[in-house]
């Protein structure tokens, strides 16, 4: 039984469609109309609103908060400026995969984590000697995330923090409407964007704000079935459907190693003891056993078997996440992909998928299975870089 | 408004098509290939397998109604309890599907809430819903909310090692047989697949007690109360006596069964799923005969030729199966003059000491919880009555020294939510499962009849605590005492499960070292009941295990 976030109000009015789903024991919005089209649109040229409460949020203070972060994640936190934000991701003793978030050095000795599994237990399990308290804020804190190219101008409007100095990965305390927010310069749609980060009851103040500027920029309300695609075009694994937390595997064949994932580069290796360091010293000397990559469909192959069966080539509206089969060129199994998406800017079928390293070359033609009235048919799909959309402003001042 | 020991009229309970019974008090013929004394599920199970490879079977059962410890009475009318059963958990798949069960109307609903009402009005549920349940434990400990998925999941590995376990004939460890040894391996194999820390896991399972074990994990009191007492069902065992933890893991086996969904309700009561199981059998051609009790096997030059009945009539078989707990079987069907003294004192020494008892209640209304008013889905499951560990040790306590507990732990259903069958429109029936009220009462098991009416008031206050008007609105009682199990279930010492599953009784031990294959020392006389391997409860695995045995070695 999900229970309400603190922007449902305003979210519950505008979801006229009723296209709701559960996100860590809440209720969120799927989309706002019966089609997201018009949400991811926005989204890309103007600016889309998403409530992303739900994500777990724990702050960490004390002269400790830095070792504790580096002893349990894979990033050396000791090294992160105040006012920066790093994404990173934490493992089990054999260095398999917990979860995958971002950490905010808000202050000297203050620290925000973001999880999108609970993560209460497991940074209490390393506290021992380390200085540190932890609060759980999750209920406490709303987010809210807006995102896409007309983002910075609508919230500069509203807030007095200057956003064009804030760099990409920056945080900073802000006044909106007479209310403290922190604004960080992160999201998980491979645009610019923002989040913003508020004691619930000033949530709705926020939500006004923004949509009281909204209509002069394109401001929309987003729902998640949008970001889907979104987080695909910008290839943002994601835990649960690209990959499992070990804390939820049965079987050990579905454990990830951050090598495995393409998050070696947030491995911060060579430094004092952390969690499931030695494991991945091993892995990086071994190699990882599989590799993650974009894939692009072939169009005119999925365009011909679409027309083998007097079909023009169909595409899904909406982002998939049941992996389908990949195959190398002699039609041997070498991995899976794990979701994909069509993208509407891109035109190009896109997917992200697990496979064996050898066949992780840029430019490696595999084989994925595409399924057309009911049968089953493979067509060729290319290794490719990610972000598949990567815009400029992103970055830029 | 109170009944001990049960008569009662009706038979088939509802859901059960027409009647598998075959006859009253006295078989058709004289002679059978297989007979199977006492028609509890395993005994049926046991004999839709054998009929189905093509023996011809007789099943004779001691009362009235099949199922044994599995069965549904009207004790009142219109309203159907499950008398000592009330949740089927581990019954095993692929016996659904071999005997083809659901056909026969086994069906079973499943449970998704526990529920765990506090005497200071706190609460906490715990649903399938995962997050819901995490916010449910994270009012007493936000710790423990989190790490209750992660035990969970390392139960859950561990189970799928049971189920290779239980789904075998006990391995004999002593044999050097090739069979015996490759059969050795194959669990060892499982057990090296195992993740290291589970392996670790595995050793304090089997030698902690529940409380220590689940103190590793988790911090609050609560939580700890109801999951603990998991470890104690059945046994003459504190939650902090070590051994216990090993029981933990029944819990986490029923998951494991994935999409059959085997932990829940039988529509109809546990009965229904006896009927089944009984209508299978018919099908297969076995004639069930009930109100025929066994006297005796017979037995002539240490071969078991039939059995006498009650009645003093002798039927002739080429093989006979004991349905009944192992002391029943040897002591009472065999008899001591047949078996070596060596033999007879293992037997002795084989622990039944039954410590628990059932208060079935039919009422008028539906409980209602000071700390959760009104109805809800948390009535929909099993609801606990041991607020944290020390209430179910200090009621051990009590028991340990010859006394029910004056504050028992109670584990409470009610099937009628669910299961619209079982009771008139609007009324309800409560299954409470009471422990502990140890057989051997202070003064003996025989003061238990006098007993009997003090028991059922002890376990209708102590629920009463938690829903103020339920003494009001009992229409009919029915309270079973281990010794109510005993004489009319025909469970020694009222043990539940044909004795304790505490692990020195397991294995290649149940019931005893050397004749743990469902054999027994009289050659053509074997057993399949709860008493032998993988044990007691709704499982069906001995009877079936059993009859395999039996077939593979050309028995009748
Ligand atoms: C109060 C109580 C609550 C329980 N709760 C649960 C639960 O919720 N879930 C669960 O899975 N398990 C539960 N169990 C355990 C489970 O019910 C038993 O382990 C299981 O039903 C035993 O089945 P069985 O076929 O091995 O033996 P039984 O059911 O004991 O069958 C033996 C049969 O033999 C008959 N018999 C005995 N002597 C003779 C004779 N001389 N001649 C002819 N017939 C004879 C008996 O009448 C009986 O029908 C509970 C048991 C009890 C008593």
């Amino acid at each position: 039984m999900p229970i309400p976030t603190p922007f449902h109000p305003r979210t519950a009015a505008l979801c006229t469609s009723m296209f709701w789903k559960e996100w860590a024991g809440y209720h969120a919005v799927r989309s706002y109309d019966v089609s997201h089209e018009r949400e991811y649109f926005a989204l890309r040229n103007g600016a889309g609103v998403l409530d992303v409460s739900p994500l777990h949020k724990y702050e960490l203070r004390g002269p400790g908060a830095a070792d504790l972060l580096s002893r349990i994640t894979v990033r050396d936190i000791r090294k992160l400026r105040v006012g920066r934000v790093t994404y990173l991701c934490w493992c089990n003793d054999d260095g398999k995969i917990l979860d995958d978030g971002t950490v905010s050095r808000l202050d000297d000795q203050h620290f925000r984590l973001t999880a999108a599994e609970p993560t209460f237990a497991w940074l209490h399990r390393f506290t021992g000697p380390h200085d540190v308290t932890i609060e759980d804020s999750s209920e406490r804190l709303a987010a809210l995330a807006i995102q896409g190219p007309t983002s910075r101008d609508a919230l500069a409007r509203i807030c007095d923090a200057p956003l064009h100095r804030l760099p990409f990965f920056g945080v900073t305390r802000a006044r909106l409407q007479e209310v403290d927010v922190w604004i960080s310069r992160t999201g998980y749609t491979g645009d610019l964007g923002y989040e913003i980060w508020v004691d619930r009851e000033h949530a709705l103040t926020v939500w006004d704000a923004i949509m009281a500027v909204g209509l002069d920029h394109r401001v929309l309300p987003l729902g998640l079935d949008a970001l889907d695609v979104a987080r695909i075009e910008a290839g943002f694994i994601m835990n649960g459907v690209d990959y499992w937390g070990a804390h939820h595997c049965l079987v050990p064949s579905r454990q990830s190693t951050p090598y495995e994932l393409g998050l070696g580069w947030t491995v911060n290796l060579d430094r004092e003891p952390f969690v499931g360091q030695a494991a991945l010293r091993a892995e990086r000397a071994r190699g990882p056993a599989w590799a993650t990559v974009g894939l692009r469909y072939d169009w005119d192959e999925y365009e011909a078997l679409f027309a083998r069966f007097g079909l023009p080539p169909h595409v899904p509206l909406a982002a998939w996440r049941d992996g389908v089969p990949v195959y190398g060129s002699d039609g041997r199994q070498v991995g899976r992909a794990t979701s994909g998406a069509w993208s509407p800017l891109l035109k190009a079928n896109l997917a992200l998928a697990s496979v064996r390293p050898e066949h992780a070359a840029l430019g490696t033609r595999l084989r994925i299975e595409v399924t057309v009235e009911y049968e089953r048919h493979q067509i060729s799909a290319i290794v490719s870089k990610t972000p598949f959309f990567n815009p400029e402003r992103k970055r830029s001042a | 408004m109170t009944q001990g020991a049960t008569k009662t009229s009706s038979s088939a309970p509802p859901g059960a098509a027409g009647s598998p019974i075959s006859g009253v008090g006295q078989p058709r013929d004289r002679s059978y290939d297989v007979i199977v004394v006492g028609g509890g599920h395993n005994g049926l199970v046991c004999a839709a397998y054998l009929a189905k490879a093509g023996k011809k079977v007789l099943v004779l059962e001691r009362r009235h109604v099949l199922g044994g410890a599995a069965v549904s009475e009207q004790v009142f009318p219109g309203f159907t309890f499950s008398v000592c059963s009330y949740v089927v958990s581990l019954f095993r798949p692929h016996i659904i599907r071999e005997l083809g069960l659901v056909d026969h109307g086994f069906h079973v609903i499943p449970l998704d809430c526990s529920f765990l009402p506090l005497p200071d009005g706190r609460s906490l549920a715990r649903f399938g819903d995962y997050a819901r349940t995490r916010r449910e434990i994270a009012q007493f400990s936000p710790r423990d909310a989190e790490v209750y998925p992660e035990f969970g999941l390392a139960m859950s590995k561990l189970a799928r090692f049971s189920k290779h376990v239980i789904d075998h004939p006990p391995p004999e460890p002593t044999s050097l047989a090739p069979r015996e040894l490759l059969q050795l391996l194959r669990l060892g194999r499982g057990y090296q697949a195992l993740d290291r820390d589970v392996r670790y896991l595995n050793l304090k399972l089997l030698t902690m007690s529940a409380a220590d074990f689940l103190d590793e994990w988790f911090e609050s009191e609560v939580l700890k109360g109801p999951m603990s007492v998991s470890g104690i069902i059945g046994t003459m065992l504190g939650v902090r006596s070590p051994g216990t933890a090993y029981v933990l893991l029944h819990h986490y086996m029923g998951e494991i069964d994935g999409a059959f969904r085997a932990w829940g309700f039988s529509k109809g009561g546990t009965g229904a799923v006896s009927y089944a199981i009984a209508a299978a059998a018919r099908g297969f051609g076995v004639e069930i005969v009930t109100e025929a009790t066994v006297d005796h096997v017979r037995i002539t030059s240490g071969r078991a030729t039939g059995v006498v009945l009650e009645s003093g009539n002798e039927i002739t078989a080429k093989a006979v199966v004991s349905g009944c707990d192992p002391h029943r079987t040897y002591f009472g069907l065999i008899g001591e003059q047949h078996l070596e003294p060596e033999l007879v004192g293992q037997l002795r020494r084989y622990k039944l000491r039954g410590s628990s008892g059932k208060v079935n209640l039919a009422v008028d209304r539906l409980p209602d919880f000071t700390c959760r008013p009104g109805p809800g889905p948390h009535l929909e499951g099993d609801i606990a009555i041991v607020p944290n560990v020390d209430y179910v040790e200090r009621a051990y306590d009590e028991a340990k020294y010859g006394a029910f507990s004056s504050r028992p732990y109670l584990n409470v259903v009610i099937p009628s939510l669910v299961d619209p069958t079982v009771a008139p429109p609007g009324k309800h029936v409560i299954s409470c499962f009471v422990q502990y009220a140890p057989y051997d009462l202070e003064g003996g098991p025989e003061r238990w009849p006098r007993q009997r009416e003090a028991f059922g008031d002890t376990v209708v206050d102590t629920l009463a605590e938690y829903c103020p008007g339920l003494k009001e609105s009992i229409l009919h009682r029915q309270v079973l005492t281990p010794w109510d199990l005993e004489h009319e279930f025909g469970l020694t010492e009222g043990n539940i499960f044909h004795g304790e599953l505490s692990l020195e009784q397991l294995l290649f031990q149940r019931p005893m070292a050397g004749w743990a294959r469902y054999r027994t020392p009289i050659r053509n006389m074997w057993m399949c009941s709860s008493g032998t391997h993988p044990g007691g409860g709704i499982m069906g695995a001995p009877g079936e295990l059993a009859a395999k045995a039996m077939l593979k070695a050309g028995a009748a």
